[in-house]
């Protein structure tokens, strides 16, 4: 018996949709057809007032909730760079807009965090990207720490293959210690010219998988080059303003 | 319940389960399922919500038959299912958030799953609300456990784990590592390959039982599965 063949215990009342087999018109007497026009348009219009009223108290509902955990989420990834302990100021709204500089290979600006203890600078938070990933492009986070030094970096999304390329992104790394965290802690002052081992850098890869990894380097070392120079001006603007005049 | 309706509750729920499983016999909507059943948790999760949302739109569709036109059938069994996927997609971005970005782009695409019209078209459109629910929930089902035996067979075979990512859902929890910590892995299980071939092994599995079934009980009605009709 296929599904079609089974109705229900209850007479179904002459508005019922007819079965696919039988047009409707076939049974009861033919209406105006504006006037079937008229009345569809009605029903359907009805029925997107009721569902977009469904919709709309939904989002109403879930505003607050998704906010708070985009929130959430953005500290618990900062927190990967940036000791959640290494700071005490409002680190999600002291910002400054960047502008779009080739060097962090973001189309638009870049909201750049700051973190302070005190009245003391402690670190710069930034995304850049990595263009020239294995499949695609790569999304880093890195802290840049008010001494010069690298707080560290996090792979934010990526496309790499799995099992190959993906230890960039330490879930996903199965070495002791993950590979991201050789950018803990180094000076920054050559960061312009960072590559791995087999194109002459010191920073470790694994064989049969360089590209990955190699984007990673090159990507932060590029985006570090510019942003460290200009760190102490940076600490020092309004929050919320534009860092245009800093990178002229 | 008289008996007649448990038997036809019964025969929707073996049906959704088994003999017209989607995703072994109708083979209807696999696609973002084969995507994400990589891991055993995006998997059944993925499935559940597809479950919910089946269940909620055939409900929604049985309740509402009497006052849907024919002719404009399709334009509202979709804004009724695209309406329950937005809210699912609001839901699971608030209080699943990790979860919600693994998934990504896959929770909206529950409304274009053709397993979930065609279900509100053959079933839900002409039978009640609560045998509709029911309809949509067991072949939702029967969907979950097939890809929770794939996503678990990829996950094995390719990481060695089960359950990788369970923090997602239960903050804290781990995974098993089931194979040793120096299991190489499959990488061709994790790729999309992978799903192709298991999926593959599991229908000839499905296959070769009801071929058995069938030979050693040859009086017995005959059931055939209808991939057709669906």
């Amino acid at each position: 018996m296929s599904d079609a063949e089974r109705d229900t215990p209850a007479t179904p009342p002459a508005a019922d949709p007819a079965p696919a087999e039988t047009p409707q018109n076939e049974l009861t007497p033919p209406a105006s057809a504006a006037g079937t026009a008229a009345r569809s348009a009605l029903l359907l219009g009805t029925f997107t007032l009721i569902f977009t009223a469904l919709m709309a108290l939904t989002f109403e509902a879930t505003r607050e909730p998704i906010r708070a955990s985009v929130e959430a989420r953005r500290l618990e990834l900062i927190a990967q760079v940036l000791p959640q302990g290494d700071y005490d100021n409002a680190l999600l709204t002291d910002t400054v807009q960047l502008p779009t500089l080739p060097a962090l290979g973001i189309a638009g600006p870049v909201t750049l965090h700051r973190a302070r203890r005190g009245a003391d600078p402690v670190a710069l938070v930034f995304e850049a990207q990595a263009p020239d990933g294995y499949s695609g492009t790569i999304r880093l986070l890195i802290a840049l720490r008010a001494d010069g030094t690298l707080g560290g970096v996090r792979v934010v999304a990526h496309k790499e293959t799995p099992g190959l390329g993906d230890y960039i992104d330490p879930a996903k790394d199965r070495a002791t210690p993950k590979w991201i965290a050789q950018f803990a802690g180094r000076d920054t002052a050559q960061a312009g010219s960072w590559a791995v081992r087999k194109d002459g850098g010191d920073f470790a890869y694994m064989s049969g998988a360089t590209i990955s990894p190699r984007a990673v380097v090159r990507a932060t070392g590029r985006a570090v080059a510019a942003i460290a120079p200009a760190r102490e001006a940076l600490f020092g603007l309004p929050t919320g303003a534009s860092a245009g005049e800093v990178f002229k | 319940m008289n008996l007649e309706e448990r038997t036809a509750y019964g025969d929707i729920g073996r049906k959704g389960l088994w003999e017209n499983n989607t995703a072994l016999v109708q083979l209807l909507g696999l696609c973002p399922l084969l995507a994400v059943s990589n891991t055993l948790v995006n998997a059944v999760s993925l499935s559940l919500a597809t479950v919910l949302v089946m269940a909620l739109a055939s409900g929604a569709v049985a309740a509402l038959r009497t006052l849907i036109p024919y002719e404009i059938r399709i334009p509202v069994f979709i804004l009724i299912i695209a309406a329950l996927v937005t809210c699912l997609d609001l839901a699971f971005n608030a209080w699943l958030h990790e979860l919600y970005l693994v998934l990504g782009i896959f929770i909206p695409l529950i409304v274009t799953n053709c397993i979930v019209l065609a279900r509100v078209e053959a079933f839900a459109a002409k039978n009640s609300p609560l045998a509709a629910a029911w309809d949509g929930a067991a072949m939702g089902v029967g969907l979950l456990w097939v890809l929770a035996l794939l996503g678990s067979a990829r996950e094995l075979i390719g990481a060695g784990t089960l359950f990788s990512g369970i923090d997602m859902i239960i903050p804290g929890a781990q995974a098993f590592r089931l194979l040793g910590d120096d299991y190489p892995g499959l990488l061709i299980a994790i790729l999309p390959p992978g799903a192709f071939i298991l999926l593959g092994l599991l229908i000839a599995a499905r296959n070769a039982w009801v071929a058995r079934a069938t030979a050693t009980r040859p009086t017995a009605p005959h059931a055939p599965a209808d991939a057709a009709s669906a």
